[in-house]
């Protein structure tokens, strides 16, 4: 066993590249990812880390010179947030085209404007068509540990894909939990180094972001989703893997809570899970039969385990964090749209909540339920409960 | 060179990336006009060399310019550029 310390979700993130011997990092200071690659600059600094980082003047930079590291076979991580993800966007495609296993820490926060540094999916949800992998994180240990397996699904021969690993601002970022930190010697026995599957090498000629005309360049893009799909079975085999190794798994693509018997499951991710955890707990002591999905992964979306929560209840609702200006939130029209094409069809309800930061308190969530289980098929599909509006009901 | 031409998914090289340098791959597909150097004209000055963006201006032996026309797009920039006017733009038959 490791050691038991008490750390932010931004130190989880620096002890897991510390741990995973990355080669090069490269990032740019943004709250409240700041204090992630402050600390890895220390472990730099203090020779605890033998890698390169790579000062940049933007986040579009930072990952370039990830993406140049990993092309060389260098293990790469970075992190982000909000601004500074959204413009990393062109490279982002590039990092998954290019198929650079980069792991990318991502601190979840609003986008402006108005200006927030509070916490909001919207800024990792606008970038889940680059190709990345995406882990929504509930705990500071989630997040190191999710980190660490990142590298191993990233970096297969069968995937090599990028991952962000993310986590809600402040909910984790900023806040200490006692987190399990594997001894070296056991991270290192379970994450070897990176495999050598890197497309350029010293003393042979190779040349990255070749032309593609109209005859190949869809042949190309079905590549990447072959390893979207590989990707699946990456993922859950890294977990056991894991588990296997230190005794803790998080709950692979959709982790259910409570479910048997529910008449309604409410989705959600991230650190809204835990709230969620505690009202499905006390509204089941009052005899009502409500149960809660947590959303781990997003990309791959796991279409088969939601397929599988519609045989469990018969009212599902979707909790988002962001919304995407078309037809509910982005979590929503996932499940929506897998539940479309499956052989169940169940009441969906979509709350947009929590915004910029705004606590999802225990009533709040409770009022979720208490809406999805009265609904009738009748009424708003997707609602933003807990607005504040000048009158009730306007 | 000859190489095996990418057909299918399977052919895919794991990314997008070349084993050849872009040299090996001629890019001068879509030009209609052609540079014609007259000889007689010119100064071997270097300036036809210097101001071609797609660095397809060589040199012969004795420091005349060649025309690469595997790289060569026909943007006429050389015959604009070259100062005793010893380069004239013909269409490509």
């Amino acid at each position: 066993m490791g050691t038991k310390e008490i750390v932010t979700g931004n130190y989880a993130q620096s002890y897991a590249a510390k741990l995973a011997r990355v080669d090069v990092i490269s990032a740019y200071p943004i709250t409240p990812q700041t204090t992630i690659v402050e600390k890895i600059a220390e472990f730099v600094a203090e020779g605890k880390l033998d890698a390169d980082f790579i000062k940049v003047e933007s986040e579009h930079s930072a990952l370039q010179a990830c993406l140049s590291a990993s092309a060389v076979g260098a293990r790469t991580y970075t992190a982000t947030s909000s601004q500074g993800l959204l413009l990393m966007h062109e490279l982002l495609f590039w990092a998954a085209g290019q198929r650079a296993p980069v792991v990318m820490g991502v601190v979840n926060r609003a986008v402006a404007p108005p200006w927030s540094i509070w916490t909001d999916h919207t800024d990792t949800m606008a970038q889940r068509d680059t190709g990345w992998i995406q882990v929504y994180c509930e705990s500071n240990q989630e997040v190191l540990d999710t980190t660490l397996m990142a590298f191993r699904f990233a970096e297969r021969e069968d995937v090599r894909l990028p991952a962000m690993v993310t986590e809600d601002a402040f909910y984790l970022s900023h806040t200490m939990e006692s987190v399990d930190i594997p001894r070296q010697d056991e991270v290192d026995a379970w994450l070897p180094r990176r495999p050598r599957s890197h497309i350029l090498e010293i003393g042979k000629i190779g040349r990255l972001g070749s032309f593609m005309g109209p005859d190949l360049y869809m042949e190309f893009r079905y590549t990447i989703a072959q390893a979207m799909e590989q990707a699946r079975r990456a993922i859950l085999e890294t977990e056991a893997e894991f588990e296997s190794r230190f005794k803790r798994s998080h709950g692979g693509f959709v982790e259910p809570y409570r479910c048997d018997g529910a008449d309604a499951v409410l989705v959600t991710m991230g650190t809204a899970t835990s709230t969620a955890r505690e009202v499905v707990d006390s509204l089941r002591e009052k005899g009502r039969k409500v149960g809660l999905a947590k959303l781990r992964v997003f990309r791959p979306f796991p279409a088969k385990e939601v397929r599988e929560l519609a045989g469990l209840a018969d009212r599902i609702g979707v909790l988002d964090r962001s919304y995407g200006f078309g037809y509910g939130g982005p979590a929503y029209l996932e499940v929506a749209g897998t539940l479309a094409g499956g052989p169940r069809k169940p009441l969906l309800r979509d709350f947009i909540g929590g915004l910029g930061g705004r606590d999802l308190t225990p009533p709040v969530i409770e009022g979720m339920f208490d809406a999805l289980l009265a609904g009738n098929g009748d009424g708003d599909e997707v609602t933003w409960p807990d607005l504040h509006r000048a009158e009730e009901g306007v | 060179m000859t190489r095996k031409p990418l057909r299918y998914v399977e052919d895919i090289p794991g990314g997008p990336f070349a084993t050849v340098p872009t040299n090996e791959e001629g890019t001068a597909g879509w030009r209609t006009i052609r540079p014609v150097i007259h000889l007689e004209k010119c100064t071997r000055c270097n300036v036809c060399w210097k101001f071609c963006p797609d660095v397809a201006i060589d040199f012969d032996s004795e420091g005349f310019p060649v025309v690469l026309l595997d790289f060569c797009k026909g943007c006429g920039i050389c015959a604009n550029e070259c100062v005793p006017k010893a380069i004239t733009m013909e269409r490509e038959e």
